[in-house]
């Protein structure tokens, strides 16, 4: 069983990392919807999976963040990822397992996953 | 919704819109009972708007017409024999209670309460929020502002954080949660 005081360890090894980051023009930000109509549709369960997933693969140039309803209740879970000096890809309809897709293919690869966005599926 | 804590994630996050600095969630179980109060020191409301609030068709949101947090709620305690009660004022806060029969067939069971702990605190990061989970002698509390102040800023949304949370948590209130 965790203890509290475990969380030092995790506190000591992402200091060291900050200190040596590279400047915050290359962070990659990635955004879920965590509304009502996103948290029904398991926008959740995407969310715990994106950040293993992150954390797993030690991406340190990366933030998740949450945002509200955007208006595409329907497409919920919905994902944006925005890369500096790219355009926004907006995923819809995200299950955890298109994740690891995502993440080694857009994140990492830089290849926004076509078959997984808004202007694919909603078509 | 399959789980009470998704609930408990989307009525909190009201709590954060309503521009709360310190939100808190009580479960206190009994026998036979659960009862689960939010509480917030955000904006408040009216009592036009609190009269509102159990309607699924009013909502303060501009994006889409119809508000389901609330109504959500108050659907799943009522359906068990429970109740939703919202107290609120403007400026001072709201808080919101619901009480369920826990050995109604329709109980919804808690779910990953841990995950709605960390997707809460490492999504907003400037707001602090208190888990009391409670049953009878047996106590947890999850208390954002003592993580940070451990953290010694390192960001709580940082992603190996935010998974230690929701294991640390989970750990924790499964103790309760699971016990009888
Ligand atoms: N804790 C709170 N503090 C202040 N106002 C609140 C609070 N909770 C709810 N409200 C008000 O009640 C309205 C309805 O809330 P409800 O959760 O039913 O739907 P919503 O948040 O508008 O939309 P959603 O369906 O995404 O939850 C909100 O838009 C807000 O104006």
């Amino acid at each position: 069983m965790k203890s509290l005081a475990d969380i030092t360890a995790i506190r000591d090894k992402m200091k060291n990392l900050i200190d040596t980051r590279e400047s915050d023009e290359d962070t990659i930000r990635i955004v879920v919807g965590m509304a009502t109509c996103g948290i029904a549709a398991g926008a959740r369960p995407v969310l715990s999976e994106i950040t293993a997933e992150i954390a797993r693969r030690e991406l340190h140039n990366v933030i998740v963040t949450q945002t509200g309803c955007i208006g595409i209740c329907q497409y919920e879970p919905v994902v944006e990822v925005l890369v500096p000096g790219h355009e926004k890809v907006t995923y819809v309809n995200v299950t955890t397992d298109k994740v690891g897709r995502i993440i080694s293919e857009h994140v990492i690869g830089g290849k926004p996953v076509a078959e997984f966005t808004y202007g694919r599926v909603a078509r | 919704m399959q789980e009470l804590s998704l609930n408990i994630l989307d009525v909190a996050n009201n709590s954060v819109k309503a521009g709360a600095k310190l939100v808190n969630i009580s479960l206190i179980y009994d026998e036979n009972h659960l009862k689960l109060i939010i509480s917030d020191d955000g904006s408040g409301m009216t009592k036009e708007v609190l009269n509102k609030l159990k309607d699924p068709f009013y909502t303060s949101r501009t994006t889409r017409k119809v508000g389901l947090g609330i109504p959500f709620l108050t659907l799943l305690a009522e359906q068990t024999g429970g109740y939703v009660e919202i107290e609120s004022e403007v400026g001072a806060g709201t808080k919101i209670t619901a009480l369920f029969d826990a050995n109604s067939i329709d109980m919804l069971p808690i779910g990953n309460l841990g995950s709605t702990a960390s997707t809460l605190i490492s999504g907003s990061p400037d707001v602090d929020f208190v888990f009391h989970i409670s049953r009878g002698e047996l106590e947890f509390i999850l208390d954002s502002a003592e993580i940070k102040i451990l953290l010694d800023g390192v960001p709580v949304s940082t992603p190996q954080v935010a998974l230690f949370i929701e294991e640390y948590a989970n750990d924790n209130f499964l103790q309760i949660t699971e016990s009888k």
